[in-house]
């Protein structure tokens, strides 16, 4: 499927800021579901420099802004051409160990409620059956917490989210992480786009991504309870919403920052 | 001199007989007068205060700008013993820089099966940011602090390897100064090997791992949490003895593929950080977001290769107590070499069967946690009451991961001077290896002394003190 994506992020800052550095991760990876046809970051006014392939795979870029700053755009326009592999991330590079993917962050720490979610949804998958566990934790997560926007922010963690029962895609992936850390998985955040169908719908996504056994890194989307297709576009991973962020950013000064975002995929026509 | 419990190796004395290398220190121990010698040790103080070195003691109470207190009589190394000494520590720091290189890279020492995979990726040490980057020259930890205990004449153990930013190399230089200032007569009737020379090859080191895209001299800053920091002053005495600026993270920002420092000239360009910060407080955009004392944008520019961070992010994972272990393995594997330095027998208490074995001879044991240091948060068994060591069973079987355990070390001791003259008192040894394009190592380091009679426990945080450390010249 050809999917254009136009994503919009203003970061508005009111007094002005003395400087911004950002660090993007804005870049569609490189593997078999997915083929880049045309991509550009733009961000208006800023410096760019310091780009890198990281460890992870993700391409890596660095903008940075001197004041007075009040305002940022960073845009994003391009058009990735998907196929779908069933969520398995073939003929990705990347180096780091999925052990590494174990340890708990402030947001996916398990509690005695994650721990008993994920012990109870795998209660009758055999060991040997890593997928079929790692369905069984994507449905257990979407079941435990419906799908409501607004309900919680940036900084809840997977636990406050489940005990909410409510939560959006980063308290799902969140939980997947640690549902799976509570049974010795590795797993990971993933950002991305989904299209969503219709015309032209919201459209920044995130899903948890688990390493199974002979298949490598699968993603799960727990808030569609289903492992990514041709309808999603793969940007990068991280071990939390924080550490993956598309975008992360550093401003010096006093002003409030105002945040508007604008994403929409559509299928392009040919 | 009064006794010493005969199972303690005394570096000075054999018997009734002074061992070579002490010979020039015997006659003058005993002819100075109390008076003097009470003299020059507030004289040694004086100055100490004059230049401002302190040392903040947490977790003890008092002043926190109190000074460590400076024993005057010197501990002495034979050129044969540092000979051997040398040749084991910088095997250590090629190993240990190798083990970095390797784990960060391909793993072959996981693969081979060498270490247990868990040990290495799942350690809070390990940085996946710097996963696939190959710092220059290769090197990861370019000053190796190594921590060395005697035993006996011919015995030393590795305590522990310091791999990230090691301190206490301003004592070493500092004791040195002020020796010879105070007994200038002691330094022309002995051949003693200069340390001098510390800040001119750390400088060179660090430029020598300057990034490829650098053009022209390197230029070098140290990065300093800022004087808050217990060890500021360390900072701010290793950028003036090396001539490079000293930084917070406020004074460098990044832009385009570079690290610039703010100037009264203008922006600069850095190109080595030597960086007495820890990792997670680098850079706000790759590790802890909250923290407001790195660079926004440095790990970037690093794994860019655009600035050197000396010592490498990530660098811990080799210094992790429970690698420690495995330091021997490394040295075989690596450079197809036998250990020349032993490392302490240790348990871990993360296997069931050797936390059982610790559990049992808690009253002889010395138990350290994992990631701890500076001498906290650890238990010296034949020093500790029963409800001590009952106290920290159950903190061993909360987490028992978190533990390892050493026998008691017999530590060599050097004469101090104390109240009542001149006793034997336990000491350990901390040299500083540089590794850059050549790897570099001043005769000596810090000696550290329990000055507390019968204390095995050297840290300064703890109560102890430092000494100037003399290699004889050959």
């Amino acid at each position: 499927m050809r999917l254009e994506v136009r994503h919009r992020t203003l970061y508005r800052f009111d007094p002005a800021m003395r400087a911004v550095v950002q660090s993007l991760r804005l870049t569609p990876s490189l593997f078999d579901g997915q083929q880049t046809i045309d991509w550009a970051v733009k961000v208006e006014g800023a410096e760019r420099g310091a780009a890198f392939r990281d460890g992870a795979g993700d391409w890596v870029e660095t903008t940075s802004i001197l004041g007075p700053v009040s305002e940022i755009a960073v845009e994003v326009e391009g058009v990735v051409e998907t196929v779908d592999l069933t969520g398995v991330l073939k003929g990705h590079r990347e180096r780091v160990p999925p052990l590494a993917y174990l340890a708990p962050t402030r947001a996916t720490r398990p509690d005695a409620a994650l721990i008993e979610l994920a012990r109870g949804a795998v209660a009758e998958v055999a060991e040997t059956e890593a997928l079929e566990r790692a369905h069984a934790l994507t449905y257990a997560v979407r079941d435990a917490i419906a799908y409501t926007p607004g309900e919680t922010e940036h900084a809840t963690t997977a636990a406050e989210a489940l005990a909410l029962g409510h939560g959006v895609c980063q308290d799902h992936a969140h939980a997947m992480i640690a549902a799976a850390h509570v049974l010795g998985i590795p797993a990971r955040y993933v950002t991305g786009y989904l299209h969503a169908g219709g015309e032209a719908s919201e459209a920044s996504h995130a899903w948890a991504e688990l390493y199974v056994d002979d298949l490598g890194w699968v993603g799960f989307d727990a808030s569609n309870g289903v492992c990514p297709d041709e309808h999603y576009i793969r940007l990068g991973s991280g071990v939390d919403a924080v550490d993956a962020a598309p975008i992360r950013g550093v401003a010096k000064g006093q002003g409030a920052e105002a945040l508007d975002v604008e994403v929409s995929v559509t299928q392009a026509q040919q | 001199m009064d006794g010493d419990e005969p199972s303690y190796f005394n570096e000075m004395f054999d018997g009734d007989g002074v061992r070579a290398p002490y010979s020039g220190l015997d006659g003058w121990a005993n002819d100075m007068p109390p008076e003097l010698r009470n003299l020059k040790q507030s004289e040694a103080e004086a100055l100490f205060r004059r230049i401002g070195i302190t040392f903040a003691v947490y977790g003890e109470g008092g002043d926190p700008d109190r000074l460590i207190p400076f024993d005057m009589f010197p501990r002495v190394f034979s050129s044969g013993e540092w000979r051997k000494l040398e040749a084991g520590i910088r095997q250590r720091a090629r190993a240990l820089n190798a083990f970095l290189m390797d784990v960060y890279g391909r793993g072959e020492i996981v693969k081979a099966g060498r270490i247990p995979a868990h040990l290495v990726y799942r350690n809070e040490a390990f940085e996946k940011a710097v996963v696939g980057f190959k710092p220059p020259r290769g090197v990861y930890s370019h000053i190796v602090g190594i921590d060395l205990v005697r035993t006996g004449p011919d015995e030393f153990f590795v305590l522990e390897d310091n791999c990230r930013t090691p301190s206490g190399v301003s004592y070493m230089l500092e004791n040195r100064e002020i020796m010879m200032r105070m007994f200038p007569g002691l330094f022309q009737e002995n051949r003693i090997a200069p340390v001098e020379n510390y800040p001119a090859l750390l400088r060179r080191t660090l430029a020598s791992v300057a990034p490829e895209k650098c053009e022209g001299e390197p230029r070098v800053a140290i990065l300093t949490p800022g004087h808050f920091n217990s060890a500021y002053y360390e900072h701010s005495f290793l950028a003036d003895m090396m001539g490079v600026e000293l930084v917070e993270g406020q004074d460098l920002f990044v832009e385009g593929d570079y690290v610039w420092c703010r100037t009264t000239e203008g922006p600069k360009r850095v190109d080595v950080i030597y960086r007495r910060i820890d990792d997670a407080f680098i850079d706000p955009l790759c590790f802890r977001p909250d923290s407001m004392l790195g660079v926004p944008g440095l790990m970037n520019v690093y794994r860019s290769g655009g600035v050197t961070i000396a010592s490498a992010p990530g660098a811990g994972v080799a210094d992790d107590k429970a690698i420690y272990t495995f330091v021997p393995d490394m040295i075989r594997f690596y450079l197809g070499e036998s250990p020349i330095l032993n490392n302490v027998p240790t348990w871990q208490c993360a296997k069931p069967d050797e936390c059982a074995y610790v559990l049992d001879n808690l009253a002889e044991l010395v138990v350290k946690e994992v990631h701890g240091s500076g001498g906290y948060g650890m238990l010296v068994g034949p020093k500790s009451s029963t409800e001590q060591i009952a106290a920290f069973a159950e903190k061993i079987k909360e987490d028992p991961a978190n533990y390892i355990a050493q026998p008691t070390l017999a530590l060599s001791t050097c004469p101090s001077f104390v109240e009542e003259g001149v006793a034997p008192r336990h000491v350990d040894l901390r040299p500083y290896c540089l590794v850059g394009e050549r790897i570099e190592l001043v005769p000596g380091g810090l000696t550290r002394v329990a000055l507390r009679e019968g204390s095995l426990v050297v840290n300064s945080s703890q109560g102890g003190g430092v000494k100037d450390t003399w290699v004889m010249a050959e």
